[in-house]
Parts: C-alpha cells; structure tokens; sequence
C-alpha cells in the first residue's frame, strides 16, 4: 500500500509494490492521507516531504476496475464518485502542509497519480522512462471540479493545459520540462531519486517555519484553495 | 527620506540617503512616498511619466522591521503600504521602476507595482525574504505578485523558495523587463524610456484606467474600483 519513513528532516511517503500500478482504490486513498495527517503532525522546522513509488508506476490514477466490477452501471458511477470525493482531502492536505514537498516521479503518472504529483511543491521525473499522462478525455470522463483548477493552478502554460488536459498528452521527461510542468527530468531512477532527496536537502537547511510557509502556499493558489474549502488563515506575527 | 523632482515631462521621485542606506520602509517613508505619488496624480498631464528610484547599494529594504519590535507595528507598515500601491496601480501615467540595488520584501513589491521594472545586471537581488523570515505575506501581496509574475514556477521560486534573484535570472523569469550594467546605465536607461512612453502623450485618465483592468483581482483586494468611465477626447 505505502509507507511513511522519517529519514532525518525527511518524510519520505512511498507507494509500495514494484510490479504495482498503484492505482488509487479507497484503501490507498486512505492509506495516502493517514501518511499525510502522520506527517503533518511530526512536522517541525526543516521537515520535507518526499513522494515517490516503486517500479513502472508512479500511480495509474484511480481504480477504475474496481468502479467498473460494481453491479450496476449506477453503482460503478458511484464507486468513482467516492474515490473522486475521497482524493480531494489528499490533495487538500498536500497544498495545506507545513513543510515543503517534493514529488518524485520514477515511472508513469496517470490522471489522478499525475494530479496527485502536481500537487507536490516540486516534481522531478526520468527522462528515461514514464509519461505524465492525463487519460480522462480518451476514457470519456469529465474531471472532477478540482482537477482543472489544480491543473490551472500548476501549469502556467496555456498550450501546455490543452495539451494535456484536452489533447490526452502523453508527455515524456523532456517536454515536461520543457512545458514547464516538472522542475527536472533525470535519466534513471537512481538519478530521480537522488535529485530529489539534494533538493529536499537544501529545502530543509532552509529551516522554515512550516505554517507560514504554508500560508504563503495556499496564497500562490487561492482559486484551488477556494474549492477545496480550505481556510487563508492569518497566522499570529510571533516573532519579528 | 524621499524627494519628487520634476525634469520636463518626467516625475523622478528618489529615495534618498547615503550609499549604505537601505530606505526601510517606516511609517514616515511611506508617509512621504504617499504624499509625493499623490503630487505627481495632481500634476500629471498627457505624456507625463513616474520614475521611481533610490541610491546606494538597496532599492529599499522592505518594511522597517527594526522599529519597536511588535506584530502591531509590522501590521501598520503593511496598512499604511496598501494606499501607495493603490496609488501605484491607479497612477494617469505610465510608471517605471529603476531598480539600481537589492529590493527586498515590500521594496521588491514597491517595484512590482510600476508598469516597467529595470535593473542592474551588475549587482543587485530581488529577494521575497518572508519565508526565510518568518513572516506572513500580507493578501494584497500574494495578489500583486500573482498579477505582475506570470509563470507559475517563478512564483513558486520567489515566493516558496525565497529565492534571490540577480539581473539575468529576473529577466529570464519575466520579472523585470531589462537589465543594465551600472547604476548610471541603469538611470540612464529609465530616463530614456520614461522619454519614450512620455512622447506617446497618453491620455493619463484613460491609460489608469486601462491599468487597472490588466488587474482586477489586485484592484478588488485593494478596494479600487474598475471601469469607470472616463470620458475619453475623441
């Protein structure tokens, strides 16, 4: 399912199964935000989340078999809806922790799992392998609310956002750099990964105080802050 | 403190004070800046330009966070700071922001508010220091930067990332539209295209207003309002 290990100043949140597509089901959805609430509760100065998984996948994105393995059509429309409505607490809780956050893509990102690695401050991932992928408009599913606002939110680029939002896109290492959509591309997983631990270690010897790095967050994405429901709060100036 | 002196068509208003001075923004600095904006409103006629600069080794510092230490003090500043970028965003004529040192915090902002920000290739950062700080970002800052920093990346590196900026780097990210070599080269060139925009001889009511719509959400957070109509000379 996944892992949450705490290396140092780190809070690295795996995605486990090397020859998984970690497809998010209801109980890898809760699993990710238990993490996430575990994480966010340890935090303190200095503290990075790191996100990554294990083998080809960095996550298919929800689990549509088990949608489509309900009895009725208007079950399997149901089961969607709930991992859909169960994701938006992750995604919430991910814009709203109070640590920097760095998403590390070693293999494909699909629709939710490509959503899930935008929603990190920082993503990196092969130029090797894997694809960012937005499959929803080959499948014929309409995004849920929040995901146009996230990708609005992350991805400056307006031939970028039709690209992958209406072009089902399946963009590789280079030209997701390129686009502006990752903040590095790295041939191999060793590479990727060992990018993405030196950025979380200069994050880290930054020390910030985690709420207000927050704060400063939410206000980069207010409209995505808007319909998460979340809060801008006012923190209390402690210290000058 | 601040003086405005008026060359022609151009409005120079300079921070003013020794090569050391980092024209912090205390509460009689914004007072004076406030005061000298509202001047030049009163006097802007067609073709008249804002050019905004200080001397020595800071552009400005940001808020003066070494007055009496106290969040009441800070919350002032950002209060008293909000009018001058309503000012700067409702100006009837075109403003540029010669940036001939380090610009930090409310300094950086008070740049970001001129509708052209130049600055030294040679020396010199922009720098969002309130993360490293500490400090919560005041709303209307967030907004002002969403408005005038394009990339989405960008935002991210100078607001999250406390990122200091150099000449090159800023014109690569979109923040500032030119850099110059020199402190002279760098006057120099605001002067020269405050001349520009100044020979367009726009109609100031109309380019204020034409201002304000690249930026509705920085005119709502600020209380401005958008799209009165002004009478234009046909």
């Amino acid at each position: 399912m996944c892992t949450l290990e705490k290396r140092g100043d780190f809070f690295i949140l795996t995605l486990t199964g090397e020859n998984d597509d970690h497809r998010l089901s209801p109980t890898l959805i809760a699993a990710v935000l238990s993490a996430l609430r575990e994480a966010k509760s340890q935090a303190t100065r200095g503290s990075v989340l790191i996100t990554t998984s294990q083998g080809k996948f960095f996550s298919n994105g929800f689990d549509l078999g088990w949608a489509r393995s309900a009895a009725t059509p208007s079950d399997a429309f149901l089961r969607l809806h709930q991992m859909v409505e169960s994701f938006r607490p992750i995604v919430a809780e991910l814009i709203s922790l109070p640590m920097p956050t760095v998403a590390v893509v070693q293999g494909h990102a699909a629709a939710a799992g490509f959503g899930l690695a935008l929603s990190h401050d920082y993503v990196f991932m092969r130029s090797d392998r894997g694809v960012l992928y937005m499959s929803e408009v080959d499948l014929g599913l309409p995004f849920p609310d929040y995901f146009s606002v996230l990708f609005r939110a992350k991805l400056g680029s307006i031939a970028a956002r039709r690209d992958v939002l209406l072009r089902g896109t399946k963009v590789r290492g280079a030209e997701a750099v390129k686009l502006g959509i990752v903040d590095g591309a790295y041939d191999g997983e060793e590479k990727v990964k060992g990018a993405g631990m030196q950025l979380a270690e200069k994050l880290a010897s930054r020390k910030w105080n985690g709420e207000i790095y927050k704060e400063i967050r939410k206000s980069l994405y207010p409209e995505l802050c808007a319909i998460l429901g979340l809060e801008v709060d006012k923190p209390a100036l402690s210290k000058l | 403190m601040c003086t405005l002196e008026k060359r022609g068509n151009l409005f120079i208003l300079t921070l003013t004070g020794d090569s050391d001075d980092d024209h912090r923004l205390n509460p009689a600095l914004l007072a004076t800046i406030l005061s000298s904006l509202r001047e030049a409103k009163s006097q802007a006629t067609r073709g008249a330009v804002l050019i905004t600069t200080s001397q020595g080794k800071f552009f400005s510092n940001g808020f003066d966070l070494g007055w009496p230490e106290s969040a009441k003090r800070l919350h002032q500043m950002v209060q008293s700071f909000q009018p001058i970028v309503a000012e700067l965003i409702s100006l009837p004529m075109p403003t540029i922001a010669v940036v001939q040192g380090h610009a930090a915090a409310a300094g950086f902002a008070l740049a970001l508010c001129h509708d052209y920000v130049l600055m030294r290739s040679d020396k010199g950062v922009l720098y969002m220091s309130e993360v490293d700080l500490g400090l919560p970002l005041p709303e209307y800052f967030g907004v002002l930067f969403r408005a005038k920093v394009g990339s989405v990346s960008a935002r991210r590196d100078v607001l999250l990332g406390g990122m200091k900026i150099r000449g090159a780097e800023a014109v690569r990210l979109g923040i500032v539209d030119g850099v110059h070599e020199g402190e002279e080269e760098v006057k120099e060139a605001g002067m020269r295209l405050g001349e520009e925009l100044g020979n367009r001889k726009w109609d100031g009511g109309v380019y204020g207003e034409m201002r304000k719509g690249l930026y509705p959400e920085l005119c709502g957070v600020l209380g401005l309002e958008v799209g009165k109509p002004v009478l234009p000379t046909l």
